[in-house]
């Protein structure tokens, strides 16, 4: 056994008490074995991961059992003898490539540095590369981080796991900061190396999905314990616990909710015409030249339902959005919110429509000031647009917690004593207060737990029925659009690929390039075992 | 890479102009006049002078001329080094400059150098201790350090080493031995300051997941700590080491006052005092340059720590942080 974990228990200190994370746990990987730790946030999968690989926070502490890595006991060791198992026995792939190297350092030296530690010759460098599967290796080796795209990012920290030749890889996270495509070609790549060199592989991750596609067996955990275990066959097929089934369940099943095939199209919210946008990019040899970011860009919102744009990061989705909420100008083409053109429209004979449509934004830590209240952020619009007075708007922003089911206790709360789903609840909540027709939505559950992410798209349909809301929702997850979209747009290099009813683009789709992101979309296990 | 130096470069000169321009502009549109002062430092009554006297004396001094007359001549004499005559003292100013411009010099430098030192050892040893205790006393020793007025520092300081242990003399500028009190007083204040910045940017930097993969590959605490927290740190403190190596310029007013050392900051504290306006200019100008100069290194410096700060390439300006629209 490469890791032999016996009745663990680990918490964190705080306050003088220790706070328990993970409760006897049982768990243990074969050499050559494929194992995954599905859990939400707070289940202790990450704090598991950090324990085999001795990398628990100063405030950590293995409070009773075993933690036996490649017959080293870890539990109690001292900082040198974790230090030998770091790298050269467990290697490690963080969470998000896009912070996980250092950004003033090459990305060549930072995986000579684990080459030199287990004494092998700096040109090894480009040979782990190469193996990561990084094009053109010597030529990256002398680059920086911001010079590479998230996907060679990646690689590069796969190249630093492979370059201390460990007997073990853990992968956190594998899934949730790269566009589906490119992790999918990541995981594949990492999925043979593993296999061909004889490395075992612990995923930690949320997505069931992905667990359930690669693994060779997959741990359930909830609230630091282990609740289940098994292949993945037994495991979508059997499942004991009702957390598990709730887990199978959330997996996006990439059947439409909606079907508009038959139905003639509402009038139109929002209606953007040929936009096309150019960047200016300033170069001091070549001259100023222009970055095209979208090309003759058409996209309709019907009136009561949702358009989604799909696509992988930088294929100008977000540009689109940005355009449609005035925040950006189009270089050509129009732009029609309920009938009102806003291109050329000056900020000040903008911001009555702005009443008509409104932001919620990706990430729900970020989006909400952390000094404001949740009631002082919700009506911050009603009084940004002086629209009652301070009862009324306390009045309306106790019926918004509750149209997004938050008790009204929350008011006086801050954001940093929220969850996650819960504070993206607040966000929406306060793109609500103004009564507005049209809601974009950048991304707004990719930040979240799927069993969250269910739980807000779920509100975000009801809300949709309950008051007719338009949204014209932005994702690279074609999963979650088949939950919320009517119809769709995909999105690529600045232009629409396709476009048309969601239940017709995913029976049938017209481009390559659509199908390459169904297929990227994990879950065909569940997907043929329910 | 030439025109970021230029633009630079041409952003520092106006600065030096835009100070020069403004410290005349408050001098000369004080209310008191420049003659009266004069004839008062000398001790003649204005009143026992003819007209004629008075008027001679002011064409002297160029006072007859107008506000505009009067800037450019002085604009003009500036760009030749010459910043016109002292009215106290009746030697040309450039001549007190030059005379005292070594040892504010030897003394700014050498308290840049020392606080440089102590406040980045003080950061990385505060941030790399384990023992909390220790780390929480490291933590707070520079809130201690940034909060005594400096000329508390140096009467405590001539008091315990001059008066009762006798190391080191309490006034004067001669020789090395006279420097270490004045450079200590400035650098306790500028360590401190520095060494602040730095311990939050360290814990900052810690907790960046880049640290986890450092530690994740098997390398020492040390190792990480120096080769990949240290730089990374230090860049958001590099930011107001500009203004700490100001802070050095203009503490040494106080400095040399206590201290009794010869130099501009002694000079600007007695011009100001006998409201010596052409000396006051001089001493302003010579700082503004000073500080430009040290920020315009600093600028310069930037690109070569931190390669995301590239001005060869061409750059997509940045996209303004979308705020939810309201």
């Amino acid at each position: 056994m490469i890791v032999d974990i016996k009745g663990l228990d680990v918490g964190y200190l705080r306050h003088r008490r220790v706070q328990p994370a993970v409760a006897g746990l049982d768990l243990t990987v074969a050499p050559a074995e494929v194992v995954a730790i599905v859990g939400e946030s707070g289940s202790g999968k990450t704090t598991t991961a950090n324990a085999i690989i001795g990398l628990l926070p100063a405030n950590g502490r293995i409070t009773a059992g075993s933690a036996v890595v490649d017959g080293i006991e870890t539990a109690g060791a001292n900082e040198r003898t974790l230090r030998r198992l770091r790298g050269s026995v467990v290697g490690l792939i963080p969470q998000d490539p896009m912070v996980g190297l250092n950004p003033t350092k090459r990305v060549g030296a930072q995986i000579a540095e684990a080459v030199r530690l287990r004494g092998g010759s700096p040109d090894e460098v480009f040979e782990h590369l190469a193996e990561a599967g990084v094009p053109d290796p010597e030529l990256r080796a002398r680059q920086y981080p911001h010079e590479l795209s998230g996907g060679l990012r990646q690689r590069v920290l796969i190249a630093i796991a492979l370059a201390g030749k460990p007997k073990l890889i853990i992968a956190d996270e594998p899934t949730s900061a790269l566009d589906v495509t490119v992790q999918k070609r990541i995981l594949d790549h990492l999925g043979g190396l593993v296999r061909e060199q004889g490395i075992s592989l612990l995923i930690i991750t949320h997505d069931l999905a992905v667990a359930a596609d690669r693994a060779d067996r997959i741990v359930v955990m909830q609230n630091g314990r282990k609740i289940e275990e098994g292949d993945p066959a037994t495991i979508l097929g059997t499942p004991r616990e009702t957390y598990t089934r709730r887990l199978i369940a959330a997996v996006p099943r990439l059947a439409p909710r909606f079907d508009v095939r038959d139905q003639k199209p509402p009038e139109p919210i929002l209606t953007l015409t040929d936009v096309s946008k150019t960047f200016a990019v300033s170069d001091l040899r070549r001259g100023a030249r222009g970055f095209n970011a979208l090309d003759k860009v058409s996209v309709t919102v019907p009136r009561g339902q949702t358009h989604a744009l799909v696509g992988e990061s930088g294929c100008g989705k977000t540009t689109t959005l940005r355009i449609a909420l005035g925040l950006e100008t189009a270089t050509s083409g129009s732009v029609k919110l309920d009938g009102d053109e806003i291109v050329g429209r000056s900020w000040n004979r903008l911001r009555p429509l702005r009443r008509k449509a409104q932001l919620v934004h990706q990430d729900p830590f970020a989006t909400l000031d952390p000094k404001f209240t949740i009631a002082q952020s919700i009506t911050e619009p009603l009084v940004s647009f002086r629209i009652g007075n301070r009862r009324t708007r306390l009045e309306r922003a106790r019926e918004l917690l509750d149209q997004v089911a938050l008790p009204a206790s929350y008011l006086d709360r801050l954001p940093s004593e929220l969850s996650g789903g819960q504070r993206q609840r607040v966000a929406i909540a306060r793109a609500l207060a103004l009564r507005p027709d049209l809601i974009m939505l950048d991304e707004p559950v990719s930040a979240l737990d799927v069993l969250v992410q269910e739980q807000i798209l779920q509100l975000l349909a009801d809300l949709q029925a309950a008051l007719g809301l338009s949204y014209l929702f932005v994702s690279h997850d074609l999963g979650v659009v088949a939950e919320l979209a009517h119809t769709v747009s995909v999105m690529s290099h600045g232009r629409v690929v396709e476009q048309g009813p969601v239940a017709e683009v995913f029976t049938d789709p017209k481009s390559a390039y659509t199908r390459e992101l169904i297929d990227a979309i994990p879950g065909r296990r569940v997907a043929d075992a329910v | 890479m030439t025109r970021y130096i230029v633009g630079r470069v041409i952003q520092a000169v106006a600065v030096l102009w835009a100070a020069f321009t403004l410290t005349f502009a408050i001098l000369y549109l004080l209310p008191s006049d420049p003659m009266e002062l004069q004839l008062a430092a000398a001790g003649v009554q204005e009143d026992s002078l003819t007209p004629d006297q008075l008027a001679a004396m002011k064409q002297r001094f160029g006072l007859d001329q107008s506000i505009w007359a009067q800037y450019w001549h002085h604009l003009t004499g500036v760009l030749h080094g010459d910043f016109g005559t002292s009215l106290s003292q009746q030697v040309p100013v450039s001549d007190l400059i030059t005379a005292r411009i070594g040892g504010t010099l030897t003394l700014s430098v050498s308290a840049a150098l020392l606080s440089l030192v102590a406040g980045s050892t003080l950061a990385y040893l505060a941030t790399f201790a384990r023992w909390n205790p220790l780390r929480v006393f490291l933590t707070r020793v520079p809130a201690l350090g940034a909060s005594f007025p400096q000329f508390f520092v140096a009467l405590f300081l001539i008091q315990f080493f001059s008066f009762q242990l006798g190391w080191f003399p309490a006034t004067g500028n001669q020789g090395g031995k006279s420097l270490v009190m004045p450079v200590v007083t400035i650098s306790v204040l500028t360590s401190s300051v520095l060494a602040q910045v730095l311990i939050k940017s360290f814990d900052e930097t810690l907790s960046q997941p880049y640290i986890a993969t450092a530690r994740a590959k098997g390398l020492s605490r040390s190792a990480v700590h120096l080769k990949h927290a240290f730089r990374n740190a230090a860049l958001p403190a590099m930011t107001i080491l500009g203004v700490l190596v100001g802070l050095t310029v203009t503490s040494s007013i106080v400095v040399e006052t206590v201290f009794t050392r010869e130099g501009v900051g002694k000079l600007a504290q007695e011009s100001v005092l006998s409201q010596d306006v052409p000396v006051v200019l001089a001493v302003v100008t010579v700082a503004a340059a000073m500080f430009v100069l040290v920020n315009l290194i600093v600028d310069l410096l930037y690109p070569l720590l931190d390669p995301r700060i590239s001005h060869t390439r061409g750059r997509v300006r940045p996209a303004p942080e979308v705020v939810t629209a309201t």
